[in-house]
């Protein structure tokens, strides 16, 4: 490769202000509420005609790249972009000195700079950008940036940053949240049979599989347009506006193609850099993220280390827990603070605990920063929980679903933060549920297919050393945002006659990420207005906002505001037909028509003529409060839970693993689509499964080892189970429809319910998550101190597909 | 960066001696990587995929020749019989996308310790065969190797295959990875029995700076047998025997801690699946019911 | 350099190809054919799964020069026109399609294994799959949308 020559498309003549046209939504056929209502994106993603954030394209686009920091805590001496700019096919090379407004960003905190400026906190931090005409003259460009570090020590755990010799990371300190719940008299309380354990979490990613990407368009007035994956355009805007010094209207963002989200699309990655490189070259400017950049891109799930003390009567009833729960929350905080909360609170279980004292802590550290994923804090304090009720378990003698029934919290009681239990609060139904649906047959281990036994096709048993094991879990979730948030979602719907036939469009600015919102807001609007034909519009930031799709809240919220602003135009019929028709009595809509005491009046076709109704709601749901200094509040919204069996074959000689099934019994208030039920659960276990089993970021002295799917293990479709589900419908009565949000409880006791099983098949204790083969066979799995020194004979690099040298 | 398209194995010689830099690519499955991800900018590279002569093989003097071109999935369907251990390893590659591209020869010319086709042409004695301009030579796998990512390659010189004897005995392939597919190997373990010259071969893979055979074990495994008159009487390996095989080949290992496992996990576990194999592959000699 | 080669029965000619891209690169940005995806560039995930001469393989991992005068079928190429082919009839009926972003992968590899295996039990279908990875569904309803093509298949 000669260098100096661009490798781009020569670049043409420079289309004046380029734009994109906004995207027809498609009008859909849905179902009601409750029945199966297949996908409207369905068929555009089998003929891989959807569009996705990195399929974006545009004339005359630009392509940016980021330059990284290789050290995970280091002083920024000097910084030379002369040779780079110098290139030819850069447009342009931008530095924190570049960014128009706010320097730092964040969600909770603004505490992460855009660009780096003085300190890197972490491997992997964004210190310039690059906008070039090719992807490759971008990435030689970055390394034409002469950066001079002056290499720091790096905090690497979050017990080095509690010391009080550590470095401060943060103007604030080391401590980014500390949560105490406090409840009956823990301090004094005994108890006859007591049981301690130390339990740990390995940092877990999302891995989406659509790598973060974007394409921001610059208005030719000073404002951009930004087309981006994301889980919560209104928050992306507001970061992306103050950073480059823009009023919020002329940010204007559009939600492309999700390639999945998980939490990992919560905070901003490549968001401020493209509109800021777009404004720069006044040209469109794409930047996507390859899978290494991936894992430096976005937050991961905290890792946690934690010490519980269980207390209980020698006949099983639980007295008190003691808890603490250390949580790494890496170099920013992201959403930390909220996910300390969660975990402090979460922390008992969904149990009848008498006394409680739980310490919850976050820390910065010179770690990747770590926030939301899928279960949110619960997914820590869960296994910790539930490990402990097994060992109480065995401490008594006892059946561990038997403990966990004789423990059970009910409505009424109060969980150890004060809020009282609502109603329902099936935690007993579930763990029978799930305990009573039939084993699966225990089939023989000789002749088996050996695909059918632990490792696979990889051939290494057919059937020595297999034993099988059986464990339960069962877990709680809050459902949307906590804590006095003013959590909502504001849905913009519009009923007109269009091609002689009535068609809503629901407008709203919720993220589709693969969940299927866009088909339940479809439904919604059907069953509300009882009109065939339904579009959702594309979300993007011309409504209000609909909030983040975390929190398992969308469905909840989003779909409170469509049906809200779906009974307002309702309303607005009936009014009309009272008036224009002096219809009385009881009025209802199906089938395109309105109808009265179940017969049909007038057509909506006819009752609306040209007209068009539109309405707009807002929906916040009810009020939550901040915890009190005891970590006492009703905090939370609503409570989801969920309950798993896990059958695993344990090869006990060598620790590798089949899970042969799981079962699971949830709670979800009401079904709404089938299909798309099954499919969040089976989804989410799979990642349970995950954090079960493989999936770990491994960092050493702060510093990344595995950033790719080489060694970054998925589950794949060898190592996932059939999945069999009880699904119990107990209405909330103060949600839409009586739902609960469903996408996180399958994440959260799906792990520990399978280490369970490990362990029964094992015998070994298992307090670290994932499990690896050598704890099962009882080997110490300790990571070595140090990584072993690159060069030493090659060794370290046996295999790595990606560090392979050229030869 | 110059992209060479020789479309015979002759033009493919000169161009490699004419450009001994260029990095020579075809099922892609290693150079991409570093390709893509920029990690590697080679000034060319040299594309052998139109090189008929690298996909073909055949029986030559006794012996299979195998073009270094064959993939895995072509492996598996069109030699598996009669290179059963190799049949078994190149299932464990990747996936079905990855077995249709990738290929022992790449497998040689990045000579890493992990490479699944590795082990089992260790284990039957298997010799590379390169060419250039000035002629062919053939060399022993295990020197061919001659560390962690290194060969026996001159800069002018190209793989062209790999002669081996067709299985005379029962063959077994097993590895170690932390999930059931699509994984690189932990670490594992190839067998082949040789009843002809009453020999035992293995190979440990991914558990030392190359593929390592465990001679200790075969002279052991050989003696036991011959002692017990076994490959005549066709009698079972005491279970001790067994035991000290595995302990013996987990002794030749020389594994690292890193990413994906422990030392002392990959001793303990290639030493496990030594035993087993054995176990497998002497049932199978001795031709107990479904041991194949 | 100039690359010419067949996408979907079409010949299509490309210019001033860097000769470091893949195959899956000239797709996605030179042909306008963004169906395959991009999601780990490694061939760990299936998601660019195209078939090349008829063999199933990951274009990430084929250098765009390789492909010169060679066939190539794409996710686009599998359906006849407007009506979809049989597999994606069966993924989207299935429920085996959330984010979607594997999908295209996994409609080509399993084109693949109902053409070489039209009746697959359980195991062979997650041997044949193992290189498609699914970070949402749990692949359960991937598994149901393979049966229910291969029924259809098979009548």
């Amino acid at each position: 490769m000669t260098s100096g020559v661009p490798i781009g498309v020569p670049a043409g003549a420079m289309p004046p202000a380029p734009t994109r046209e906004r995207p027809r939504s498609p009008v859909q056929r849905p179902g009601r509420v409750g029945e199966e209502s297949a996908r409207i994106d369905g068929v555009p993603k089998v003929r891989g005609e959807f569009e996705y954030s990195s399929d974006l394209w545009m004339d005359g686009m630009l392509h940016g790249a980021t330059l990284r920091s290789p050290h995970p805590h280091a002083n920024i001496r000097r910084m030379d972009t002369s040779e780079a700019e110098e290139m030819a096919g850069v447009h342009a090379v931008l530095t924190h000195e570049d960014v128009p407004g706010r320097k730092v960003y964040g969600m909770e905190i603004p505490d992460q700079p855009v660009l780096a400026w003085e300190r890197v906190r972490y491997q992997g931090e964004p210190v310039a950008v690059v906008a070039a005409d090719h992807p490759e003259t971008a990435r030689r460009a970055l390394e034409k940036i002469r950066v001079e570090y002056e290499v720091l020590d790096p905090v690497t755990s979050a017990e080095e940053a509690m010391r009080e010799d550590a470095p401060k990371l943060h103007l604030s300190g080391n401590v980014l949240r500390r949560v105490k719940v406090l409840h009956g008299q823990p301090a004094g309380a005994t108890a006859e049979v007591v049981v301690a354990g130390e339990y740990e979490v390995g940092m877990q990613d999302q891995a989406f599989l659509g790598p973060e990407s974007g394409l921001a368009v610059p208005d030719g007035r000073g404002g951009v347009d930004l087309h981006i994956s994301t889980q919560w355009l209104h928050i992306d805007r507001d970061q992306v506006a103050e950073s480059l010094g823009l009023a919020p209207d002329e940010v204007r963002l559009t939600l492309s193609g999700v390639g999945g989200a998980f939490g990992g699309r919560e905070d901003l990655s490549m968001q401020i850099h493209s509109c800021m490189l777009a404004l720069e070259t006044g040209r469109p400017v794409r930047m996507v993220y390859n899978r290494e950049e991936s894992f430096y891109g976005h937050v991961h799930r905290h890792p946690c280390k934690m010490r519980f003390e269980h207390g209980a009567t020698r006949d099983g009833k639980l007295v008190y827990v003691r808890a603490g729960l250390v949580f790494d929350g890496g170099a920013y905080a992201s959403s930390s603070n909220a996910v300390c909360l969660n975990a402090a609170t979460f922390a008992c279980g969904p149990y009848d605990v008498p006394h409680a004292q739980i310490e919850s802590h976050m820390l910065y550290t010179n770690n990747p920063p770590c926030g939301a994923m899928r279960g949110f804090g619960a997914v820590q304090a869960c296994f910790a929980h539930e490990s402990q009720m097994d060992r109480l378990a065995g401490a008594l003698g006892m059946d561990p679903i038997d403990l966990r029934l004789k423990n059970a919290i009910e409505p009424g009681m109060r969980f150890p933060f004060g809020q009282e239990v609502p109603h329902p609060a099936p935690v007993r139904e579930i763990l029978k549920k799930v305990k009573d649906v039939p084993m699966p047959e225990e089939q023989e281990l000789a002749g088996r297919d050996p695909r059918e036994l632990p490792g696979g096709v990889s051939n290494v048993t057919r059937g020595e050393g297999v034993k099988r094991g059986v464990g339960y879990a069962v877990g709680f979730k809050n459902i949307g945002f906590s804590a006095g948030f003013d959590d909502y979602s504001t849905a913009r719907v519009t009923l007109a006659v269009e091609g002689g036939e009535p068609l809503v469009r629901v407008h709203t600015a919720a993220a589709e990420v693969g969940q299927g919102l866009v088909t339940l807001q479809a439904q919604i609007a059907r069953t509300e207005l009882g009109v065939e034909r339904v579009a959702v519009e594309p979300a993007d930031t011309r409504v209000g906002s609909a909030g983040s799709t975390s929190a398992s809240r969308q469905s909840y919220v989003t779909g409170a505001a469509v049906e809200g602003a779906c009974a307002a135009i309702r309303e607005h019929l009936f009014e009309r037909v009272r008036e224009e028709l002096g219809g009385n009595g009881d009025l209802s809509l199906d089938g395109d028509e309105v109808l009265s005491e179940g017969r049909v009046i007038v057509s909506l076709v006819d009752l609306l003529g040209d007209e068009e109704i539109e309405e707009t709601l807002e929906y916040h749901h009810k009020e939550t409060h901040p915890l009190d200094e005891n970590g006492q509040g009703d905090a939370h919204l609503q409570f989801a839970f969920a309950a798993h069996r896990a059958v695993v074959e344990v090869d006990t000689e060598l620790g590798l693993v089949r899970v042969v099934e799981i079962a699971t019994a949830q709670d979800v208030g009401k079904i709404m689509n089938p299909q798309a039920l099954e499919g969040q659960i089976e989804g989410g276990i799979a990642q349970g499964l995950g954090l079960a089993l493989m999936e770990e970021i491994q960092v050493k002295s702060g510093k990344v080892q595995n950033a790719s799917f080489t060694d970054y293990l998925l589950p794949t479709i060898l190592d996932m189970p059939s999945v069999r589900m009880e699904i119990l419908e107990l209405a909330d009565p103060e949600a839409p429809y009586g739902l609960k949000g469903v996408g996180e409880p399958p994440t959260i006791s799906s792990t520990p319910a399978i280490v369970a099983a490990l362990r029964d098949a094992t015998g070994q204790p298992l307090t670290r998550i994932p499990v690896r083969p050598e704890q099962m066979v009882g080997i110490s799995s300790k990571p070595p101190e140090e990584p072993p020194h690159p060069g030493s004979a090659g060794y370290a690099e046996i295999g790595r597909l990606d560090e392979r040298p050229e030869h | 960066m110059e992209f060479i398209q020789p479309l015979n194995l002759a033009e493919a010689l000169e161009a490699k001696d004419a450009h001994p830099e260029a990095v020579p690519i075809r099922g892609g499955t290693d150079v991409m990587v570093g390709l893509n991800f920029a990690r590697s900018r080679p000034a060319a590279v040299l594309d052998l995929s139109r090189v008929e002569e690298l996909e073909e093989w055949g029986l030559e003097d006794g012996l299979l020749r195998v073009g270094a071109g064959v993939s895995y999935t072509r492996i598996i369907e069109e030699i598996g019989g009669r290179l059963p251990g190799l049949a078994r390893a190149s299932r464990t590659v990747g996936s079905p996308q990855i077995r249709n591209r990738g290929t022992v020869g790449g497998n040689l010319g990045t000579a890493s310790p992990a490479g699944d086709g590795l082990p089992p042409l260790y284990a039957s004695d298997a010799e590379v065969e390169v060419v250039s301009t000035r002629g062919s030579r053939r060399i022993p796998v295990a020197d061919f190797i001659s560390g962690p990512k290194r060969n026996a390659l001159a800069p002018q010189e190209l793989i062209s295959a790999f002669y081996v004897a067709e299985a005379g005995g029962p063959q077994q392939y097993s590895k170690i990875g932390t999930r059931n597919a699509m994984v690189i190997a932990v670490c594992a373990f190839a067998l082949a029995l040789h009843p002809e010259s009453g020999r035992v071969g293995t190979c440990v893979g991914s558990a030392g700076p190359t593929p390592l055979r465990a001679e200790e074990a075969e002279r052991f495994m050989r003696g036991v047998l011959e002692e017990g008159g076994l490959w005549e009487s066709r009698g079972a390996i005491p279970e001790a025997a067994l035991r000290r095989f595995g302990e013996l080949v987990a002794g030749a290992a020389r594994p690292i801690d890193d990413v994906r496992g422990t030392a002392e996990y990959r001793r303990h576990s290639v030493g496990v699946l030594a035993r087993r194999a054995l176990g497998w592959a002497w049932d199978e000699y001795r031709g107990v019911r479904g041991a194949a | 350099m100039r690359l010419r080669l067949v996408v979907n029965g079409e010949v299509r000619e490309v210019d001033d190809v860097w000769e470091g891209e893949s195959l899956l690169y000239v797709l996605r940005e030179r042909l306008e054919l963004p169906g395959s995806k991009n999601a780990c560039e490694q061939g760990e995930c299936g998601s660019c799964s195209v078939y090349v001469d008829g063999s199933l393989v990951c274009s990430c991992l084929v250098l765009a020069g390789q492909a010169e005068g060679r066939e190539v079928v794409t996710v686009e190429g599998i359906s006849d026109g407007d009506d979809l082919h049989p597999v994606q009839r069966a993924f989207v009926d299935a429920g085996a399609v959330q984010c979607g972003f594997c999908t295209p992968g996994f409609v080509v590899a399993t084109h693949d294994l109902l053409r070489r295996n039209p009746d697959p039990d359980e195991a062979d279908i997650r041997e044949a799959l193992a290189g498609n990875l699914c970070r949402c569904t749990g692949y359960e309803k991937i598994l149901d949308a393979v049966r229910l093509a291969a029924r259809g298949a098979t009548g």
